[in-house]
């Protein structure tokens, strides 16, 4: 009997040994319209589970991608932002450099220690050009090492000839 | 991954996860911002999603953690919550009517279930899943799941032949 069949089902859903499968056909029973008295319970049980089995989640879910890509925009800013103040920063450094490199600007004492310098520095090019009278010497020497590879320049001349004969032969 | 192939992956089983979130919240409102909550950090973790085995196992226990942590915050802060207010937009007028009374007793009566039993029973018995599952989403033995889900069963029958017979509606 029908009535049979599931009332041990019950016993089986009741103790949690059921299948899904004849969770099913308990489903399938209790959807019908009239059920034994006994068993009114289970009705609104299991029509509760197929009841609220139907509920949906309608709300919108907002999924943002841009999210990370803001990001990145925005590290792309900052870096054009720092190389821009990083050009002005040494234009300015340029400027201020070349304004305080004219001779006016400077003060009685710094006037004083550029002379000097300028000095010293012409001692040191004086002395440069007796160095450079002796560097006339060498100039000579080097000249007459020119001439020996002139004549080094002869004996190419000689092998070219000999192997030439050697050829020949 | 794109936002399409994201939705199509989630959506076989947002329902689920809202029932889920709803059956431990019991608020509707509190139920959307749960799920939406529990999407948005899917879609967060989008790129790690394809190295689950099984995506939906893992929302179910995230959003089994996420209500739950949510409730203890909740009682923390001793708040009420709103009691269930069904708005279905997709079960018809006529099948509301014809269920409300019953099934109303039914969902009160599970509001009343322990945390663990509740969502036992709303695995099972609502959303069908097989004891394997369930395992993995709480991370408990067979057993333990059919022990619980038997007295939750009982409970639940028990406590509705009593509204029955004494038709305390």
């Amino acid at each position: 009997m029908v009535l049979n069949s599931i009332e041990k089902l019950i016993e089986k859903y009741d103790n949690g040994e059921t299948t899904l499968k004849e969770e099913q056909q308990l489903k399938d029973y209790f959807s019908q319209e009239t059920v034994p008295q006994h068993l009114e319970v289970y009705k609104s049980m299991f029509q509760y589970f197929l009841y609220t089995h139907e509920e949906q989640f309608t709300k919108d879910v907002p999924l943002k991608s841009k999210k990370t890509y803001s990001l990145y925009q925005w590290i792309s800013v900052a870096a054009v932002a720092v190389v821009m103040l990083g050009i002005f920063t040494q234009f300015d450094v340029f400027q201020t450099q070349t304004s305080t490199q004219t001779l006016a600007g400077l003060t009685p004492q710094e006037r004083a220690e550029y002379e000097e310098a300028k000095e010293v520095l012409a001692l040191f090019s004086s002395k440069f050009s007796k160095g450079t009278n002796n560097l006339t010497a060498l100039n000579m020497v080097s000249n007459n090492f020119d001439k020996g590879t002139d004549n080094i320049a002869y004996f190419g001349e000689i092998a070219n000839t000999t192997n030439k004969i050697l050829k020949t032969n | 991954m794109t936002q399409a192939e994201f939705l199509n992956i989630v959506m076989p089983f947002k329902d689920k996860v809202f029932r889920l979130a709803k059956r431990i919240l019991v608020s509707q409102e509190e139920a959307e911002d749960a799920t939406q909550e529990i999407l948005l950090k899917l879609w967060k973790n989008k790129l790690k999603i394809s190295e689950y085995k099984n995506v939906e196992a893992f929302s179910m226990t995230m959003t089994k953690n996420f209500c739950l942590d949510k409730l203890k915050s909740k009682h923390s802060q001793n708040l009420k919550i709103v009691h269930s207010n069904y708005q279905d937009k997709n079960v018809s007028l006529q099948k509301q009517v014809e269920l409300n009374d019953s099934v109303d007793w039914v969902s009160k009566i599970m509001e009343e279930l322990p945390e663990q039993q509740k969502i036992i029973l709303q695995l099972r018995d609502i959303e069908q899943y097989d004891f394997e599952e369930i395992g993995k989403m709480l991370d408990m033995n067979q057993t333990a799941i059919r022990v619980a889900l038997s007295r939750a069963r009982k409970t639940l029958r028990e406590k509705l032949t009593k509204t029955h017979s004494y038709g305390v509606k």
